[in-house]
């Protein structure tokens, strides 16, 4: 993406420290900038969702709460300038909510920020909040929810911050509206000037300010290409993912959050193949509430309108810093205390999670999955967690869905080899291939020292997918795979080849794998399959599926 | 002066959104005074920071001092308001 900046500075409202004028003018000054406040989130709730406007609804009342003129006025009768009376006041409040034992509540003392940050800014007579008049790309040191409430997203081009990690509120945003982002770009703030030109590519990290013209017909070739294969991909997403031989095979997505879920169903997803939960726990200081976890899981939904969505229940491990949960460093963490492991140990965080799907079941086609289960031990106690939530909810009147789907994450070798037990035990596998192929070959994906010993389409692998996917079909039960491997084509081709129902990929590749669908004989991916299951490497395995991919086009 | 207490029945207590709405009821009796206490803590109920920072959860008790020339209506709205599950 191409396109001027707009470079956003409010976030971070560090006002030189100034002289106060008499106690009377900072009083005056202080009651305007309260009006223009109060004015702006007027104006902001009129263009915000529901959810939104409850914020917004708050953060009014907070603006004319009394107690917290009192603070900022006696301050400011001490000789104190406005600013500093008004920072030092919601700072009081702040600190008071984080001391109270209530989670919910000491989430809140984001919104006393976020009132005393609009108020310092208003005071120098500046707005909070992201406002386009025209296409723009942000340029901004982070963005918070309420930065983005006023952004009109048909002139958001692009998103830049110097902050921000995978699970900020930027990253989460750009994903859900499928626009380019790049964010940890140290620096950029300083040297961004409004209306300078920037081109950035979300996919690979690259930012270029005031682009030269070699830099700028590169992007300029890039962005037509790109914008004429997202029309033809338009046009085929409502297209069924039929082999030509009429073998239906289901196209699903891979999510992070519910927002992801809309952005997929949008790209023509039938479905979601994985919802990873992580978003709610991870980049905050206490664990989510089971009511904070209903309403996500709710809405993620709502948003499939009706097609399945697949909720992974949380997958985490020692290799993860998340602080409240009290982790053990270990020597391995993906051998170690992780996912249902984890979850076992801790009954209350698993009750709370398992409570808040079954509630959220009502509001659309819920499956449940289990990760990194190892054996039948591991299900069965997984299944009575499951129930024993279900007990508690009944017990107390609340509303369970007649019809979930429970199934397992099939990756750890054991699992693939014992299948044909487990899958009595569930309704659905859903393949791991990231950690399947890890486990089998005994290759860490992270490093990058044995990259090219990473194969998915390693004949061990083959084989243990193979197993799998029969075990289930005897047992009558449907198999997916939510794993990298079925976004890759060679990939998708071998696994429609080995019979898998269902394949679950980032939303970006389901043009791809749905063009290759519709255009493999099932017959044809079938025998090839069946060849390459016979082979003894993976070189062997690409050097029979590749001519057949470049056949296809 | 009129004094009452109450247990919150409606799941979450006295959060964000329940007690936004209390403040809104607390508004319209603008004549009147309208204290929360829990324990040895009284704060103003038109201040929904203080009110938050009670840190009021399910089955929590407290009591609503009501003083002023509409002091039983305004107690009646509340007790209702609260009866009626502050909107949840």
């Amino acid at each position: 993406m191409i396109g001027p900046a707009f470079v956003y500075r409010e976030g971070q409202v560090e006002t030189a420290a100034r002289q106060a004028a008499s106690p009377d003018e900072e009083l005056e000054r202080y009651r305007d900038a309260c009006g223009r406040a109060e004015a702006e989130l007027t104006a902001l709730s009129e263009r915000a969702d529901a959810q939104a406007r409850e914020i917004l609804a708050a953060h009014q009342l907070m603006l004319q709460d009394p107690e917290l003129h009192n603070l900022v006025e006696a301050a400011i009768r001490e000789g104190r300038p406005a600013e500093e009376a008004v920072r030092t006041a919601t700072e009081q409040f702040a600190a008071m909510l984080e001391s109270l034992d209530d989670a919910y509540l000491r989430e809140r003392t984001a919104d006393v920020r976020d009132v005393g940050r609009r108020l310092v800014a208003a005071l120098t007579g500046r707005t909070v909040g992201v406002v386009l008049t025209q296409p723009a790309v942000v340029v901004a040191r982070d963005l918070a929810p309420t930065d983005t409430i006023g952004l009109d997203r048909s002139l958001l081009l692009g998103i830049v911050t110097e902050q921000g990690g995978p699970t900020s509120h930027t990253t989460i945003l750009a994903r859900s509206w499928g626009i380019p982002a790049v964010v940890a770009a140290a620096g950029v703030l300083d040297a961004a000037s409004d209306g300078m030109s920037v081109a950035l590519n979300g996919d690979t990290g690259e930012v270029v300010l005031d682009p030269e013209e070699e830099t700028r017909r590169r992007y300029e070739a890039a962005i037509a290409v790109a914008r004429e294969q997202a029309e033809r991909d338009r046009a085929e997403a409502s297209l069924p993912a039929e082999t030509p031989d009429g073998v239906r095979v289901e196209l699903a997505a891979n999510a992070g959050s519910p927002g992801e879920v809309a952005f997929a169903m949008e790209k023509g997803a039938e479905g979601v193949g994985l919802l990873r939960s992580e978003f709610l726990f991870m980049g905050r200081d206490t664990a989510p509430t089971e009511e904070e976890q209903y309403q996500a899981y709710a809405e993620a939904l709502r948003n499939a309108r009706g097609h399945r969505v697949i909720i992974r229940t949380l997958d985490i491990g020692g290799d993860k810093d998340v602080p409240y949960l009290g982790l053990a460093k270990e020597e391995n963490p993906f051998l170690g205390v992780r996912a249902v492991r984890l979850c076992f140990r801790r009954p209350e965080l698993f009750q709370t999670q398992l409570r808040a799907l079954l509630r959220a079941s009502v509001h659309g086609r819920l499956a449940i999955m289990f990760p990194m289960v190892s054996g039948l031990a591991d299900v069965r106690r997984a299944k009575k967690a499951l129930a024993e939530a279900r007990r508690s909810l009944e017990a107390e009147g609340i509303p369970v869905a007649d019809q979930y789907e429970v199934g397992i994450m099939v990756e750890i070798p054991s699992a693939a080899l014992l299948a044909e037990h487990l899958a009595r035990e569930v309704d659905f596998f859903s393949i791991g291939t990231n950690d399947l192929v890890q486990y089998t070959l005994a290759v860490d994906r992270g490093n990058p020292e044995l990259a090219e010993m990473y194969q998915p389409c390693h004949p061990a692998v083959l084989r243990l997918i193979d197993q799998v996917v029969r075990a289930a079909h005897a047992a009558g039960k449907w198999v997916g795979v939510c794993g990298e491997m079925g976004g890759l084509p060679e990939g998708a081709l071998l696994l429609l080849g080995l019979g898998v129902d269902e394949l679950s990929m980032s939303p970006a590749l389901l043009p791809r794998i749905r063009r290759l669908v519709r255009s493999t004989p099932a017959e044809e991916a079938r025998s090839l399959a069946q060849k390459c299951l016979g082979l003894g490497t993976p070189e062997e395995v690409l050097a029979l599926v590749e001519p057949v991919l470049r056949q296809k086009g | 002066m009129v004094e009452r207490t109450f247990t919150l029945r409606n799941p979450t207590g006295l959060h964000a959104r329940p007690a936004a709405l209390f403040v809104k009821e607390v508004q319209k009796f603008s004549g009147t005074d309208i204290f929360v206490r829990k324990g040895d803590k009284e704060v103003s109920a038109r201040s929904l920071l203080s009110l938050l920072s009670l840190g009021i959860s399910q089955g929590e008790s407290i009591v609503i001092r009501c003083q002023g020339p509409q002091e039983e209506e305004a107690m009646a709205a509340l007790a209702a308001l609260i009866e009626g599950g502050l909107g949840e």
